[in-house]
């Protein structure tokens, strides 16, 4: 591996840094634009409504990793300890109320607006419903509650994406209409949605790049980046739709090429170990868990987290044409929402079709509805596949939970049992 | 019976992890039985299918942990541990079937592990609506309870129809008044009911039939009524956060013993989860649906809409006179522990004073929570407040 002192930077990479900026500062600016603020959450979230409307989208799960990412989570956890929440918590939800104690200053160091609107699309996490009921506390406005129903027995039933459909015609587009002041404009609906179907097609050409070898991508380490736009603020917008473009040329110009994937320490080269990851990656030191992983030659060829605001890769496009279910069949379908055998079998096709030596989950303490059952996954796995598992815990954005040493010690050891695997 | 020996049969019951009365029940019956873990499911379709409603609480402090902690990483609740625990050693073999009610992410997961552990068993995932608008969230749950009527009628290969929902839905509500009674007469006159009893005669109700239990109860207040009992200077004590996960007997006994008279509590909340009679007619599936849209009561898992935060309790601590609040959470539970913040600013505003701690289910020590709860008693004794 080659280490250059700079870090690589791509188009893609210039595109994303500049949305991120620009929406940070629509934000900062949005009470003397008149901009209407929603905050909601990311798993499959409702980004073309929201913008369909001329409202600003704000993600405090983003806010949190942003916050951890810059070494800030840690006494905003504390803070929100220090007013009565327990250890045993979300560190998202205590990084959050934390940032709000302390002037909810955001991750660009502008102050966020206040919500005029807590869009609660409460999907695959119950912890989603208690935090907003602690930031409704908190702020005098009014809360959209979108339940989405559990895909308990592994399909999305015609009855739930009914129940989903009827609570954003009847509920949750009424109250956008009474916040923001304006009807719906179906039209603009409609090419949000157009726009984020052709973002979308780019993001799993993205994915499935990773069935080269070498993998041109890091589909968890990048991946995380990948999902950004799309996740979050963007989906819908044509600055996504460039993003996407932009990067599946370039991945596809290092597919040509025969490169692997860009690190923070430059191009990786040397392919020794392909792994699928099952869990959100810690925060608090995000480089330095990537590095044990580049360090030894590890590339990540698909992961579930990128899949936790919604699937793709499955077929699934926002349609136009149906709109509301088509919005209720997203939010149903993210990974969280998939129950225990459906996400086993989701992992097991994805170490049979990117060709992955291995697995690994890595386990994380404040996130019950990833975790619960890791243990169970990691053993059917095993079964299935006869491929190495590993398995390390961490946290979200509480740095007390991160123990370097003893997560590279477990990363050696996994990958000393692929080899070992590898050599019969 | 005397109370002693109510008190004994449910000691009994409580302590039987290899659920005797249930084989026992079968064998008489010839018929199936359904487990279902906390909070709540609509036991009147089961009973109408003919199966005994058994509620699974974990194992307590009695059963010793060894596989069920293969399955789970250190910083998730105990419940799930035992409950596979027990599924693992056999002890749940003579349930057809389990209910896992939305509560948590924790029971939510544990619903598909069980679709893998126990592939040869029912198991249903009990979606309970956030939204409480009866076309909406009313008649996606509707949907649900006639998809439980269904699945059920398949497995007993007995009709379920309007007459025989409507006989369990009226035997479920004359239970519904027992515990009624017997949590009013708690309230009014602590001594005579301590919690240590109330909370077996509340665990047998996962377990009896529910008529026998409705006669158990009724048995125990009119023979409680004919006893001596002493009333102590003890403070009166609402305890809350103990839904789903529970404490074990001797930390029920430790809070008693440290001066406080509990005169409300969440634990074995199924049982009284709608707070009024469902109504008998001719959609006994809808009438379900409406006690749980309309008249469910506030708990962490329940998606508090146009409520005030924190109401609900102040209203219970008005009602009965209570003193101070024992927020008594399960270690590493989310619903229990994120609500109550919010609860006790709710406590905080109107000078209600409270105390907090955790605990699990199979915690062995109480000497440190009964001196917490003991020196919150005499703070309140001596000067009002905490």
């Amino acid at each position: 591996m080659t280490r250059d002192a700079t870090v690589q930077k791509e188009q893609s990479m210039v595109l994303q840094k500049d949305m991120i900026a620009a929406h940070f500062k629509r934000l900062a600016n949005a009470k003397e634009t008149g901009k209407k603020v929603v905050y909601t959450f990311v798993p499959g979230n409702l980004n073309e409504l929201i913008w369909a409307f001329d409202m600003l989208p704000v993600h405090p799960e983003i806010n949190a990793l942003q916050s951890a990412m810059r070494k800030k989570s840690s006494s905003y956890v504390i803070e929100a300890e220090k007013f009565g929440h327990s250890e045993d918590v979300c560190t998202y939800v205590k990084c959050d109320i934390g940032m709000l104690k302390k002037g909810n200053i955001g991750p660009t160091g502008e102050k966020l607006p206040e919500p005029d609107l807590l869009l609660l699309s409460y999907t695959g996490c119950f912890t989603f419903m208690k935090w907003f009921e602690l930031l409704k506390q908190e702020y005098d406005c009014p809360v959209a509650m979108l339940h989405v129903p559990y895909q308990a027995d592994g399909e999305k039933t015609p009855e739930m994406i009914e129940y989903v459909s009827k609570q954003l015609r009847e509920e949750v587009v009424p109250l956008m209409e009474k916040v923001s002041g304006n009807k719906l404009d179906k039209g603009r609906l409609r090419m949000l949605m157009e726009s984020s179907a052709r973002a979308e097609e780019n993001l799993v050409a993205v994915w499935e790049s990773a069935k080269n070898k070498p993998s041109p991508i890091d589909a968890y380490f990048g991946g995380v980046y990948y999902i950004g736009p799309i996740f979050s603020a963007f989906r819908g917008l044509d600055v996504a739709e460039e993003y996407y473009r932009t990067l599946r040329e370039e991945v596809d110009a290092r597919v040509e090429h025969k490169l692997g994937p860009i690190t923070p320490d430059g191009p990786m080269k040397d392919e020794r170990y392909r792994l699928v990851v099952e869990g959100p990656p810690n925060w608090t030191s995000f480089r330095e868990f990537w590095k044990m992983f580049y360090d030894e030659g590890a590339v990540v060829v698909s992961s579930s987290y990128t899949k936790v605001g919604g699937i793709y890769d499955n077929g699934f496009r926002h349609d136009p044409d149906r709109p509301f279910q088509s919005m209720a069949e997203y939010c149903t379908g993210c990974y969280t929402n998939l129950n225990l055998p459906t996400r086993i079998q989701y992992l097991q096709q994805a170490i049979d079709d990117y060709h992955a030596d291995g697995f690994l989950i890595n386990s994380i303490k404040s996130c019950n509805s990833f975790s619960a059952g890791q243990l169970l996954i990691l053993r059917e796995l095993e079964k299935r596949t006869g491929k190495a598992g590993g398995f390390i815990e961490s946290d979200l954005v509480d740095p007390r939970y991160f123990s370097a040493a003893n997560i590279k010690n477990r990363l050696e050891s996994y990958f000393q049992m692929i080899d070992a695997k590898r050599n019969g | 019976m005397k109370v002693s020996e109510i008190v004994a049969r449910c000691e009994e019951l409580y302590s039987d992890l290899h659920l005797s009365y249930v084989k026992e029940w079968k064998r008489r019956n010839k018929r199936k039985a359904i487990g279902y873990m906390p909070i709540y499911v609509p036991r009147q379709i089961i009973h109408a299918a003919g199966m005994l409603p058994v509620g699974i609480m974990g194992a307590g402090d009695t059963l010793e942990i060894i596989r069920g902690d293969a399955y789970y990483q250190s910083y998730i609740c105990h419940i799930p541990r035992s409950t596979i625990e027990l599924g693992l050693t056999g002890r749940l073999d003579c349930l057809d079937g389990l209910l896992f009610p939305a509560i948590c992410d924790v029971i939510r997961n544990l619903s598909g592990m069980w679709q893998l552990m126990f592939a040869d068993k029912y198991v249903k995932y009990m979606d309970f609506p956030q939204n409480f608008n009866e076309s909406i969230g009313g008649e996606f749950y509707a949907r649900e309870l006639e998809q439980l009527r269904e699945d059920l009628v398949k497995m007993g290969n007995k009709p379920v129809g309007v007459d025989e929902l409507n006989e369990s839905i009226i035997r479920y509500n004359a239970n519904a008044k027992a515990i009624k009674d017997l949590y009013a007469l708690r309230s009014d006159a602590p001594h005579r009911v301590p919690t240590y009893e109330l909370y077996l005669l509340m665990r047998a109700s996962n377990i009896l039939e529910v008529s026998e239990h409705t006669s158990l109860v009724e048995e125990y207040l009119s023979a409680v009524g004919k006893e001596d009992r002493q009333e102590l200077d003890n403070i009166r004590v609402i305890v809350t956060g103990v839904f789903c996960e529970q404490p074990p007997l001797g930390l029920i006994r430790a809070l008693e013993h440290s001066g406080c008279y509990i005169v409300d509590d969440d634990w074995v909340l199924g049982a009284r989860f709608i707070d009024r009679d469902i109504e008998v007619g001719d959609d006994p599936i809808r009438a379900l649906a409406t006690g749980y849209i309309k008249h469910g009561v506030a708990t962490s898992s329940r998606y508090i809409d146009q409520e005030e935060k924190g109401r609900h309790l102040l209203d219970r601590v008005e009602e009965l006179s209570a003193e101070g609040v024992i927020f008594a959470s399960p270690s590493f539970c989310d619903p229990a522990l994120l609500e109550r913040p919010m609860l006790q600013a709710a406590l905080s505003k109107s000078n209600i004073p409270y105390t907090s701690f955790k605990f699990g289910e199979n915690s062995g020590q109480y000497q440190v929570i009964k001196e917490q709860t003991g020196t919150f008693s005499d703070s309140i004794k001596l000067w009002g407040t905490a």
